[in-house]
């Protein structure tokens, strides 16, 4: 039978790996193009790369100027000057995604900006497996029917952002758009459902109000939209322990589970996370 | 000296395995040329998408009385994956009735769904399992795992050319190998350490 995945989530800034607590406050984190070896060392599953830039420039000084001043200590500040000096540090998402693909042999999936078929014709050119895309299915829902039907629906992962309202915070969230900024009038049921009829191969769903705090997914979420969901179902947002994969996991077992800060600062990271869920009797690829 | 050709046909994403047949280190081309396809040594057809897109492809660049010369003729090796490994078949059923390359008799068709737990596509990482003799999956540590994602399979006539199968609902086929012609219905380029070991044994084993 299949192995439940684990994804990690890197996500760059302005060409530089951060991380990211409810949607803001970005930290550098190291070097994307030896992270993503690393990653599929440890037997991660597949990896996405989300392009969060909030702007289209990938101009190093001004990405470092952003990054340093909130940089929590000297030494990452010290480690990307490190980084500017390699030869082959990239800045741009094209030449990043051709590197990064020369050494990962495990699916790769790259989101942000995608706002054409020919920004993901370029993308799966220089070597990305899927696309993630987000606010361009939001204001244009036939942009997945188009794309998956150029592509085939296998590489269209539409990624969803929610916010869980105070109104009646069990079962209800909000969609938002633009790095969470933005609230929808989406129905998230009504959009989960809209995006599989049009052709998306896969989900990445993602809590915002969970993202970078650490204190497990929203198990409410994955109960109600794995319950309607059709497609793969991939959870992102929250992780702060092994344990939370454990958790969701037990919600249900088709879900395909995502962490990003996490996997960040410990070597080995993946694998052990792995072979603690092995431990906990998921069949996982070791 | 072997030289790999990567068959371009406009179909997929052939970056992935272009990267993943470089790193075992031999001379790799992607092209629709038939004189470089001619002058290398080992061929590839890769492809992801739909059955019908696939034939259309090769139909339209020329390629099926090339490679029918060199598979069939010349009897060079070939691996197919994915789509490719589909489109080796007599005919298939995906989205209407369409005529195949023929070089493996059988039929390509939909994964059958018979229980809630087994959803299409068929997308993720399963466990292959030896069920023949096998030049691909020699001194591949077993059972080994290799990322699938599909919705359609080829049933062979001759079940003997059946190298490697995996369980998901029923049994899906998951390799070929008829004399010089090899078929992996997973994708070698991003299953890993036993992926890049399966391309190498089809660079140095056939």
């Amino acid at each position: 039978m299949l192995k439940t995945r684990l994804i990690p989530v890197l996500l760059l800034k302005n060409g530089i790996l951060v991380r990211s607590r409810n949607f803001s406050l970005h930290q550098l984190t190291g070097n994307h193009l030896y992270q993503t070896d690393r990653y599929s060392q440890w037997k991660a599953d597949e990896v996405i790369y989300l392009d969060i830039s909030r702007d289209n420039v990938y101009d190093l000084s001004k990405g470092e100027s952003t990054i340093s001043s909130t940089s929590s200590n000297m030494d990452e500040a010290n480690e990307l000057n490190k980084y500017r000096l390699e030869k082959d540090f990239k800045t741009n998402m094209i030449d990043i995604i051709k590197t990064i693909s020369k050494t990962c042999r495990v699916p790769l999936s790259v989101g942000g900006k995608i706002r054409t078929i020919e920004d993901i014709r370029k993308r799966l050119k220089a070597g990305a497996d899927k696309v993630v895309i987000n606010t361009k299915a939001i204001e244009n829902p036939e942009f997945i029917e188009e794309a998956s039907r150029v592509f085939g629906s296998q590489c269209i992962v539409v990624c969803i952002d929610v916010i869980k309202t105070n109104i009646n915070p069990k079962m209800d969230w909000k969609v938002v758009k633009s790095f969470g900024k933005v609230k929808t009038e989406l129905n998230l049921k009504e959009w989960i459902l809209k995006v599989q009829k049009l052709g998306a191969g896969e989900l990445l769903l993602q809590s915002v109000d969970r993202d970078g705090m650490g204190k497990g997914y929203d198990l409410d979420l994955i109960k109600m939209a794995s319950k309607i969901s059709k497609t793969p179902l991939i959870i992102l947002g929250g992780v702060g322990s092994f344990q939370d994969f454990v958790d969701g996991y037990n919600i249900n077992k088709n879900i395909t589970l995502a962490a990003a800060n996490i996997f960040h600062f410990t070597e080995q990271s993946v694998l052990n996370a792995k072979k603690f869920m092995l431990e906990n009797n998921i069949n996982v690829r070791v | 000296m072997k030289k790999i050709c990567i068959i371009d046909y406009g179909i997929g994403n052939i970056a992935s395995i272009h990267n993943g047949a470089l790193s075992s280190g031999y001379d790799v081309i992607v092209s629709s040329d038939p004189e470089k396809i001619a002058m290398s040594t080992h061929l590839i057809l890769p492809g992801v998408g739909s059955f019908e897109k696939g034939m259309d492809g090769l139909v339209s660049r020329d390629l099926v009385e090339i490679l029918n010369d060199q598979v069939i003729a010349k009897k060079k090796p070939i691996l197919g994956i994915c789509l490719g490994m589909q489109l080796f078949a007599s005919y298939g059923l995906e989205k209407g009735h369409h005529k195949g390359l023929n070089w493996i008799k059988g039929k390509v068709e939909k994964i059958k769904v018979d229980s809630n737990n087994i959803k299409v596509p068929h997308m993720g990482w399963n466990e292959v399992k030896i069920k023949n003799k096998s030049k691909l999956l020699s001194d591949i540590e077993m059972p080994a795992v290799f990322y699938f994602v599909h919705s359609y399979q080829l049933i062979p006539d001759n079940k003997s050319v059946i190298t490697g199968i995996c369980e998901y609902g029923e049994n899906v086929i998951s390799c070929i190998e008829y004399n010089n012609i090899y078929a992996t219905q997973f994708h070698p380029e991003k299953s890993h350490t036993p992926g890049l070991k399966l391309l190498n044994n089809f660079f140095s084993n056939t």
